[in-house]
């Protein structure tokens, strides 16, 4: 966010950020109850319907901005761009669809990676961005994630991820593959230093992203009815030649085999993340004398619930 | 002669498409030599001849293979499997089965053995080759029972001190429901983390068909080798086809655009080397495609076993962390 907008009052901002992705007007449809909504009050509501609860997707910059406290936000490798390096060439090119997806997304990958904080408390938080070629990830995804770990471990803050895509990206071959490792690579790297890592599963996560550091969160959140999995179901359903029942691979399906740990719903995000991250880094501020101690930095002592970012 | 035919059938049979002018020739050549056995008259001469012909036909469509044969030939029913190597390069082979949580995983097999008198762990897919252990072998497609069965064999490698040989042959991790059940993703996620950090040496050989996560999942190591015909790809050449070209007759098209083939793997720079196949591939002359894989696993070990832990881990967090070709202007 550039210091002119953030002096915008935030009513301003967000007119600003519906005309963007809604070009027709100022209503909108819910997907699921059909209830038509009035922007305003859908963007209020971080984009969940406020009749039937229907979560649907919301661009990165907008879920980190909702999830961020506004003020010290600085962007994380905002300028790596990927490489054709295989040349690869389907119906269209490689280039040609990376073009694509800059021009209708305004963005230069399918990551965005803000270092900020969450109630005071420093964090790094990353949010994929679906319509940038299905949130897939290549090399640049894979260096982005590398990097806020790298943040983390330098600031020894915790990480958050948002995760939004269809796997690993094909037109990148094998080094997309590989991103599966080095991002997990980066979780382990975490865990060692006792940082947290938290995962929020969003609709959909499936293949390489699922299969690696999504799934890797010492917590593991899912927002509500979200399609998460290995394989997509049509892949599933061509293997296993039957209809997948009624809610398979949905959210609650994953809270009842074990998978994921919580179910939250997107505008209680912010509250129950930064709940869960003071208690897990109590010991380490209190008995550790970590570099975030008080005297440093005074904000560590607040207590979440005094939120004054929506 | 009813045994004739049989026999030339089943030899056919290991030929694929494109090698079809060998095949017939092989044929003619059988054919002749059982001719040789019934009558006086000397033949030898032109089954030399056609001997040395079929050689120069085969070095000839070899020498020129293009990703979708490669493919193939990785995927080729006669081709050795985890436990035809496993047999053959090591001694005191004792498999050891489950997860300790759910069940046995026939896609993974898992066991103590000793290379060259060295206790190691070894760790790979493994297919079927008749109708009925295909399908118990789910056809190498692991559940996560299998990969948390390779987890904790791993975990067992590392208490003890010994080093960890994986053999990667599989389409890929199993699509099915019972699977995403039992937390496919998870399974897979899971071992990536710990073999980033797992104190012990890990050298990992793609044998045949390294499938997306399914092969990573028992392939994050020090070392990463490729049999020359091997392939290795983020998404099976048919998938990939069906999403990008909307059609899964393009395959060939999607196996070259990926760049699978252990050549095109080894210059992006994601293994350190190609073993040889014998000309043919692997399954024409197991003998010598077991003595290389042997050789380099030897090596690999001996090297890895110099270098002190912490600076192993050092190397293998560098190299794995350092993956991905990107531009920051």
């Amino acid at each position: 966010m550039s210091w002119f907008s953030r002096l915008v009052p935030t009513t301003i901002r967000i007119e600003g950020h519906n005309r963007r992705s809604i070009p027709e007007g100022l209503w909108e449809k819910c997907s699921s109850c059909q209830s038509v909504l009035y922007h305003i009050e859908l963007e209020r509501h971080l984009r969940v319907c406020p009749s039937c609860g229907h979560h649907m997707r919301i661009l990165p910059r907008e879920r980190l901005a909702s999830f961020l406290d506004k003020d010290d936000i600085e962007e994380i490798a905002p300028d790596l761009v990927p490489v054709d390096v295989l040349k690869f060439r389907d119906s269209k090119r490689y280039r040609d669809r990376i073009a694509a997806a800059n021009k209708t997304t305004g963005e230069k990958e399918a990551m965005i990676v803000l270092q900020g904080c969450l109630k005071g408390m420093p964090v790094v938080a990353c949010a994929f961005h679906f319509g940038f070629m299905g949130g897939s990830m290549g090399s640049v995804v894979g260096e982005k994630f590398a990097r806020a770990v790298r943040r983390c471990l330098d600031r020894n803050c915790p990480l958050v991820c948002f995760s939004a895509s269809g796997g690993a990206r094909m037109q990148e071959g094998l080094l997309s593959l590989m991103q599966m490792a080095k991002t997990s690579m980066g979780v382990a790297d975490m865990a060692e230093a006792r940082l947290p890592f938290i995962s929020v599963l969003t609709d959909p996560t499936t293949g390489g992203v699922s299969a690696s550091f999504a799934m890797l969160g010492d917590i593991n959140i899912a927002e509500p009815n979200a399609l998460i999995g290995f394989a997509g179901p049509r892949v599933i359903e061509q293997t296993v030649h039957q209809k997948l029942p009624e809610g398979f691979q949905r959210s609650e399906f994953l809270l009842q085999h074990g998978v994921i740990d919580i179910i939250v719903d997107r505008r209680e995000m912010r509250d129950t993340v930064a709940t869960l991250l003071y208690q897990l880094s109590f010991s380490a501020r209190e008995f550790l004398a970590a570099p975030l101690s008080e005297k440093e930095d005074p904000a560590m002592s607040l207590e979440p619930g005094n939120d004054e970012n929506q | 002669m009813a045994n004739l035919t049989l026999t030339n059938m089943l030899k056919l049979q290991t030929f694929l498409d494109f090698e079809q002018p060998i095949a017939e020739l092989e044929a003619k050549i059988e054919q002749l030599s059982h001719i040789g056995d019934d009558t006086a008259l000397n033949i030898s001469e032109e089954i030399e001849h056609l001997k040395a012909k079929s050689r120069e036909l085969t070095e000839k469509i070899f020498s020129s293979l293009n990703a979708w044969q490669v493919t193939q030939l990785a995927r080729h029913p006669m081709r050795p499997y985890t436990l035809d190597y496993v047999e053959s390069i090591f001694t005191e082979f004792q498999e050891l089965h489950g997860d300790r949580s759910f069940g046995d995983d026939a896609a993974i097999v898992c066991g103590l053995a000793r290379l060259e008198g060295r206790p190691v762990m070894i760790i790979g897919h493994q297919k079927g080759r008749d109708t009925k252990s295909k399908i118990q072998r789910n056809f190498g497609m692991p559940r996560p029972e299998g990969y948390r069965k390779a987890l904790r064999m791993m975990k067992m490698a590392e208490r003890f001190h010994l080093p960890v040989l994986t053999f990667i042959d599989t389409p890929g991790a199993f699509p099915g429901i019972e699977a995403e059940e039992r937390g496919q993703s998870e399974a897979i996620a899971r071992n990536l983390f710990e073999m980033a950090h797992l104190r012990t040496p890990i050298i990992c050989t793609v044998i045949g068909e390294g499938g997306s996560g399914g092969a990573l999942a028992i392939g994050v190591g020090d070392r990463v080798y490729m049999l020359q015909y091997s392939v290795y790809s983020v998404i099976s050449p048919e998938g990939c086809a069906s999403i990008l070209w909307k059609s899964a007759e393009k395959a060939p098209d999607a196996a070259e655009a990926l760049g699978i083939r252990s050549e095109r793997v080894l210059e992006l720079g994601l293994a350190d080397g190609i073993i040889p196949e014998p000309l043919g591939g692997a399954h024409r002359d197991p003998a010598f495609t077991c003595a290389g894989l042997k050789n380099t696993l030897t090596e690999a070990l001996e090297t890895l076993s110099s270098i002190s832990m912490d600076e192993l881990l050092a190397q293998r967090h560098a190299r794995w962390l350092e993956m991905g070709l990107y531009s920051e202007p």
